[in-house]
């Protein structure tokens, strides 16, 4: 029964998450915290944490993580299921119509509109970003060395990322 | 059923979903380099209206390309191939350190590399802004939007929603002004 509960609570978590991870930190915090008592808030605070330091979406990293501590290995399977169960079910639907309708000269003018909104919203996040990790001389020199790299080499930003990380060791460490 | 791929599907967003730290944006570049750049999936303008929108549905930017994505090159079985791709790296990650190493967080080697990713991961977001918005800049109508939907998200805090809507009504509005003008010259001849 917690199973199907997992499920539930996660999947309108999901559903209800638009526009970036941080958005739903809100939602989890009462959905679990307050409607379900899964967690407590210091321990919310720590898989945060654990959420930031490790691959993947904020969503995603949470309801594994709160799916396991409340119900175990399948507990972390169906709040993850949960919360990706927007996502699946919207972008199949979103995929064929478009699809169907991407040549028709109204959504052609749409998706005009669009394109300058989503470069907006990326410069947004940047600024954002940069403002919570560019704090100091040693991180604005990893930033600034990052992104001449990424502009000027065809380096993979994968092999950019894993060399930060060595950076941050010598450095820090 | 085509299952090499459906398997290239898979193995691409496990990449994607393995290195994504930081929110979604950061892993824009990546995505771009396998999905634009390495395979051709997609062109430069496609990518943009997938990630429009990725982003105007719920779910995390990531999870929701990897669907669209999967879903427009192989459909329904391509979509659940990319998003178990794109879902299973932090799945497996977290629920590693659920198990054993709850302390994580506090080690000084984990603590001392994400001092290092982090501002790592402004300069990917930085470089997406170059990278994807080159086809956008070519026109100075593009430049005017891109700098007012700017400002209302930074100083007046609109939402990421509301830009998007905002974004797809000026484009119908525009389209419908041009559709305007063009009629009663063609009433004329």
């Amino acid at each position: 029964m917690i199973l199907f509960e997992l499920y539930l609570a996660f999947l309108k978590i999901g559903l209800f998450s638009i526009g970036g991870g941080y958005v739903m930190l809100p939602l989890i915090q009462k959905e679990i915290i307050e409607n379900h008592g899964w967690l407590t808030l210091p321990e919310f605070v720590d898989i945060l944490a654990v959420a930031e330091m490790t691959p993947g979406p904020v969503a995603i990293n949470s309801a594994t993580f709160i799916g396991f501590r409340t119900g175990g290995f399948l507990g972390a399977v169906l709040a993850t299921a949960g919360v990706v169960t927007p996502s699946l079910v919207l972008m199949v639907i979103a995929a064929s119509l478009l699809a169907r309708f991407y040549e028709n000269n109204w959504v052609k003018a749409a998706f005009s509109g669009l394109r300058p909104a989503v470069v907006a919203l990326i410069i947004g996040a940047a600024v954002f970003v940069g403002r919570a990790s560019l704090l100091d001389p040693t991180s604005i020199a990893i930033g600034t060395v990052v992104f001449i790299i990424l502009l000027k080499t065809r380096l993979h930003p994968i092999v950019v990322l894993l060399l930060s990380a060595a950076a941050g060791i010598i450095i820090y460490l | 059923m085509n299952n090499k791929a459906h398997w290239e599907l898979f193995i691409t967003f496990f990449k994607i979903g393995a290195t994504t730290f930081g929110g979604g944006y950061a892993m824009l570049p990546i995505i771009k380099r396998e999905v634009v750049e390495n395979r051709d999936w997609l062109n430069d303008e496609e990518f943009i209206d997938v990630l429009a929108v990725a982003q105007s549905s719920p779910g995390a930017v990531a999870v929701n390309s990897a669907v669209f994505i999967g879903q427009k090159l192989q459909g329904f079985p391509g979509a659940i191939a990319a998003l178990l791709g794109a879902v299973l790296p932090s799945f497996i990650v977290i629920l590693t350190i659920a198990m054993f190493f709850t302390r994580f967080t506090e080690h000084p080697v984990a603590v001392a590399a994400f001092a290092g990713i982090r501002p790592a991961i402004a300069a990917l977001i930085a470089a997406a802004v170059i990278k994807i918005g080159k086809p956008v800049f070519t026109r100075r109508r593009n430049v005017i939007l891109m700098v007012s939907f700017l400002l209302l998200s930074l100083f007046l805090d609109f939402h990421p929603v509301a830009i998007i809507l905002l974004g797809a009504g000026l484009g119908l509005l525009f389209h419908w002004l041009a559709c305007r003008q063009v009629a009663p010259e063609e009433e004329k001849q």
